[in-house]
């Protein structure tokens, strides 16, 4: 029973990273459409949020695993 | 038209390899009662900490490994110091025993007269494991590196680089004009890149030898493992607690601006910032570097679960992807750790103005 729980709060948590990411992902591109010269910084700076989020993530993941 | 065929070509592929399973299964089952693949307790045991460094278990069911030392101390016994070959396969020695279930699995317990183990007085247990191993392998490459760069240095002095100095040279100004200047400021960050630098190339030296299946001192899940990234996150938390100035603790524990009620509230949500901040650093790491070794060894799993010839092609791309992304994570994790470092360490240190 708390196997099954703990995989259902890590699939929570990755619906959460999803958006997270995804929103990330979709200003870059908006950025980078507006100033395509900027796209090295916008990319760099989009993949370190992307990480810090998807740490989120993990934090709630491992607290799945724990659980388990 | 290319499409139609790609389809094609998998639609035959994935039929040919259910009727492979089945085949297989069926010859299996024949032979030895069909032991159900565990993927869990694999995956987990790779990426766990063990006495012994496990290469491959032959068909005959005996296992080749690397033994490696094993040092206890315990009260009544003292120091105990013999290979991990003696307590395989569940042996006992000295009165000590590899418990291999339950809460304590995986740990050295010393067994009681009936034979149990004894879970109230478990001996201090200073291993060399896997990870010690892999951690010492890591120190070194990185004395070698830098001791070698430092030297080309005092011989030739400041000049144009040369081998391996050319790789490095480019990274040590990134973390000195990207991360410690930004961050701590001008005045104050040469007194910190010593730790920032040592601490983003030994993560990044152990987040490269975990993603090594291979050969022996590489593999190790170093970084994956709690207490090395607790040790680490302790390092950057007694750094800036040491470092910090008037500035910063009036900040906590007496912030400007803030209406006196609010000070009951805001003075234990500091302190607790305090703790969480080198927490969150231990843990993130932790996890993803577990999460990636999870994921590749679960994409490797699939191959054993359908026991089939065909998912295996298509499980050795994703895991070659896979691998590729952790080689960008390994990166990037050793960046943001020391990225936070020194952002934990400015907000200590901040000028006065």
């Amino acid at each position: 029973m708390t196997g099954t729980m703990a995989a259902i709060g890590a699939g929570l948590a990755v619906i959460g990273a999803g958006l997270g990411i995804g929103r990330i992902g979709g200003s870059a591109m908006d950025a980078i459409a507006r100033q395509p010269e900027a796209y090295s910084k916008i990319q760099i700076a989009m993949i370190i949020a992307a990480a810090l989020v998807e740490s989120a993530a993990l934090f709630a993941i491992v607290v799945a695993l724990i659980a388990k | 038209m290319k499409t139609r065929i790609l389809i094609s070509f998998f639609l035959i592929l994935l039929l040919a390899g259910t009727s492979v399973s089945s085949f297989g299964q069926e010859g299996q089952e024949k032979t030895e009662g069909e032991k159900k693949f565990d993927a869990s307790t694999f995956i987990l045991e790779h990426i766990a900490d063990s006495h012994e460094w496990h290469i491959l278990t032959l068909q005959s069911g005996k296992n080749v490994a690397i033994y490696l030392p094993v040092i206890l101390y315990s009260k009544e016994k003292g120091l105990d110091i013999f290979s991990s070959k003696k307590l395989a396969d569940g042996n006992e020695y000295k009165g000590y025993k590899l418990e291999e279930e339950g809460d304590l699995q995986g740990k050295i317990v010393s067994v009681n007269k009936d034979g149990l183990a004894d879970e109230k007085n478990l001996p201090l247990d200073f291993s060399i494991t896997k990870a010690v191993i892999g951690l010492l392998f890591a120190a070194i490459i990185g004395l070698v590196l830098f001791l070698s760069l430092s030297r080309s240095y005092k011989k030739s002095g400041i000049s144009y680089p040369k081998g391996i100095q050319s790789f490095l040279e480019p990274v040590i100004l990134f973390i000195r004009d990207d991360v410690a200047i930004p961050n701590i400021g001008l005045h104050k960050y040469e007194k910190y890149m010593p730790y920032l630098l040592s601490v983003f190339f030994f993560i990044l030296i152990n987040n490269l030898m975990g993603l090594i299946p291979f050969p022996p001192p590489f593999g190790a899940n170093v970084t994956g493992n709690i207490a090395v990234t607790f040790v680490l996150a302790i390092c950057t938390f007694f750094i800036t607690q040491f470092s910090g100035n008037k500035t910063y603790w009036r900040h906590i524990f007496a912030p400007p601006g803030v209406p006196l009620w609010l000070l009951p509230v805001m003075i234990p949500v500091e302190i607790i910032g305090l703790f969480s901040k080198p927490g969150a650093l231990m843990i993130r790491l932790f996890a993803n570097i577990t999460a990636g070794h999870i994921v590749i060894l679960s994409l490797i799993c699939l191959i054993f679960i359908f026991s089939s010839l065909t998912v295996a092609p298509v499980s050795i791309i994703f895991v070659i992807f896979m691998d590729c992304m952790e080689l960008l994570v390994a990166f990037l994790q050793a960046y943001i750790f020391t990225l936070l470092s020194s952002l934990f360490i400015g907000m200590a240190v901040p000028e006065n103005h």
